[in-house]
């Protein structure tokens, strides 16, 4: 039941508890347990909302910023992936295999902040070799949800 | 002027369905649950192989029986899920959709006056195809008390020197039903016994929520008299695509691929190529897509409990088969009213053979938030009922 049901929970973290038993065909005290084992074990770590913040007239602006850097000895690149996601308007940090080595995506309220925090925060960090950011236009897809385009039911009403 | 018709063809009367599709074509707002195909999209992976084969410019027709490619991969496919054998380039026959097979099976095997016994409730077309192709079906009226399955005895009633072929649609559109392996060896022996041949519509094999799908040619001494359908439209969501199969021995393969050569020449070719794709690689798309419909199964067998309708649990496709026989209505009643009351429908029973009276087909190829508010409104409906009675 594990696997489906983080598949389930995944896309839809908000579903009733007694549904969710019903839809994994099992009795909800095993659901509420299950889940509470998953989130004991840092296998669920969050129930996040998606928002398409391009709808609102809140103005966000988002980058991903590719940071080459030095890894540290005995530490690797985990002393310095700290470093940065320590900073709140980080989103989110990965360690990178190809041409860079961290993945850095950033939020903020608008392209002045996000340029200040990487020429005054990031660059400047001493194992930081070089930064190159990348403002997002546009997201079509986020979490495997499509942004641009709603789900239309095309098929004929009635087939045998 | 002379009348231009074919009497047999006239006589045929319409699908049942057609008439409530008229129906319910004409509400804008109705929410539907009749509809008989997936819900999901076909898989990108597998259009994006249709797109490539265009831009390559295979546009051209293929081999009457169809690409040897996607033959070969039928028969490893088959080989992977059912454990049999077959010869790709003369027991396969790439036909336009699993219909195409049913009908030219029918046509490359009746002679005038033979018999058909045709299991109901089930799919509208075997009926006709049968007549058509001169042969005289028989029905075999499926019980809901044995979970609308073929049992040996039933089938053994209804056997008659005429008898040649027995058609078997499992998993059962529009009863969700399906045939267990001790099912399927019990009818075998009635079936070698009278020297029958099987046409078995496997369309929705991959759809079954209980063990894994058994086809009737795993069972000893049947494979070589019977014909094995399937397709793509279920099992990868490619219904528009139109493209099916027939597995079965060589003579028989032979002539369906003679008929086939002259009305059809091909399956369009773009399909063809989709195909080859889904076949190597979409066993996740499906097993994603099985898992939705079984979350959906549940959702939909506890709605039941909860209001007290009466339903065995279906086990195959992607339907339930409700029976709504305490309402004192029939089923095209209850069906027009729920229609024309909370604008939802439903096919009634009845579209799938008489004995289907006293049911409704359910479909649940559809989100299960689309399939809450229906619910919700058979809820209404059926307390509605309940009260005025």
């Amino acid at each position: 039941m594990r696997e489906e049901l983080l598949a389930i929970v995944e896309r839809n973290s908000r579903i009733d508890l007694k549904e969710l038993a019903v839809i994994l065909g099992v009795e909800e005290i095993d659901v509420v347990n299950e889940l509470a084992a998953l989130e004991a074990e840092g296998i669920i770590c969050g129930y996040h909302t998606m928002i398409d913040w391009e709808k609102t007239s809140i103005e966000k602006v988002s980058a991903l910023i590719e940071v080459r850097v030095t890894p540290q000895r005995g530490q690797g690149f985990d002393k310095i992936a700290e470093r940065i996601y320590k900073y709140p308007e980080v989103n989110s940090v990965y360690l990178i295999s190809g041409g860079y080595d961290l993945l850095v995506t950033l939020e903020g309220k608008s392209l002045k902040q996000i340029s200040g925090f990487v020429s005054d925060k990031l660059s400047t960090l001493d194992s930081v070799l070089s930064t190159a950011t990348h403002f997002i236009l546009k997201k079509y897809k986020d979490h495997g949800t499509i942004l641009t385009k709603k789900y239309e039911d095309t098929r004929e009403k009635v087939t045998p | 002027m002379r009348n231009p018709l074919a009497d047999k063809v006239v006589e045929i009367k319409p699908s049942g369905i057609r008439k409530f599709f008229d129906i319910v074509s004409e509400m804008k707002d109705a929410i539907s649950l009749g509809v008989g195909e997936p819900d999901f999209d076909t898989p990108w992976h597998i259009r994006d192989e249709g797109i490539y084969s265009l831009e390559k410019g295979r546009t051209f027709y293929t081999s009457n029986s169809g690409l040897k490619e996607l033959k070969e991969e039928i028969c490893h496919y088959t080989k992977r899920k059912q454990g049999v054998t077959y010869d790709p380039d003369h027991e396969v026959l790439v036909t336009v959709g699993g219909s195409e097979a049913i009908d030219i099976g029918l046509r490359a095997m009746l002679n005038p006056g033979e018999e058909v016994l045709i299991p109901q409730p089930s799919y509208v077309s075997y009926e006709p195809c049968t007549v058509l192709a001169g042969g005289v079906p028989v029905i075999i009226e499926l019980k809901g008390e044995n979970e609308f399955r073929l049992t040996a005895q039933e089938l053994e009633d209804a056997i008659t020197d005429k008898t040649k072929v027995l058609i078997l649609p499992f998993p059962n559109n529009p009863t969700g039903a399906i045939m267990e392996r001790k099912d399927l060896e019990e009818i075998a022996e009635v079936i070698r016994r009278h020297d029958l041949f099987v046409i078995s519509d496997e369309i929705y094999a991959e759809l079954t929520y209980k063990e894994k799908h058994v086809s009737i040619v795993e069972i000893e001494g049947m494979q070589e008299r019977t014909i094995l359908i399937n397709g793509f439209s279920k099992a990868f969501a490619m219904t528009g695509w139109r493209l099916g199969y027939a597995c079965g021995p060589k003579e028989i393969v032979e002539q369906m691929t003679k008929i086939h050569q002259f009305a059809i020449m091909c399956a369009p070719t773009t399909s063809q190529y989709a195909a080859v794709e889904a076949l190597r690689n979409g066993d996740d798309d499906v097993q994603e897509m099985r898992m939705a419909y079984n979350q959906r199964r549940r959702y939909l067998m506890n709605a039941f409990r909860e209001m007290g309708l009466e339903c065995f649990e279906p086990f195959g496709a992607f339907y339930v088969f409700p029976c709504i026989k305490e309402f004192g209505m029939t089923s095209e009643e209850f069906a027009n009213r729920f229609l024309e009351e909370e604008k939802v429908a439903v096919v009634p029973g009845t579209a799938f053979g008489n004995c289907g009276e006293g049911y409704l087909r359910i479909s649940y190829a559809y989100s299960l938030d689309n399939l809450k508010i229906a619910i919700g409104k058979l809820a209404a409906f059926v307390e509605r009922l309940r009260t005025a009675k």
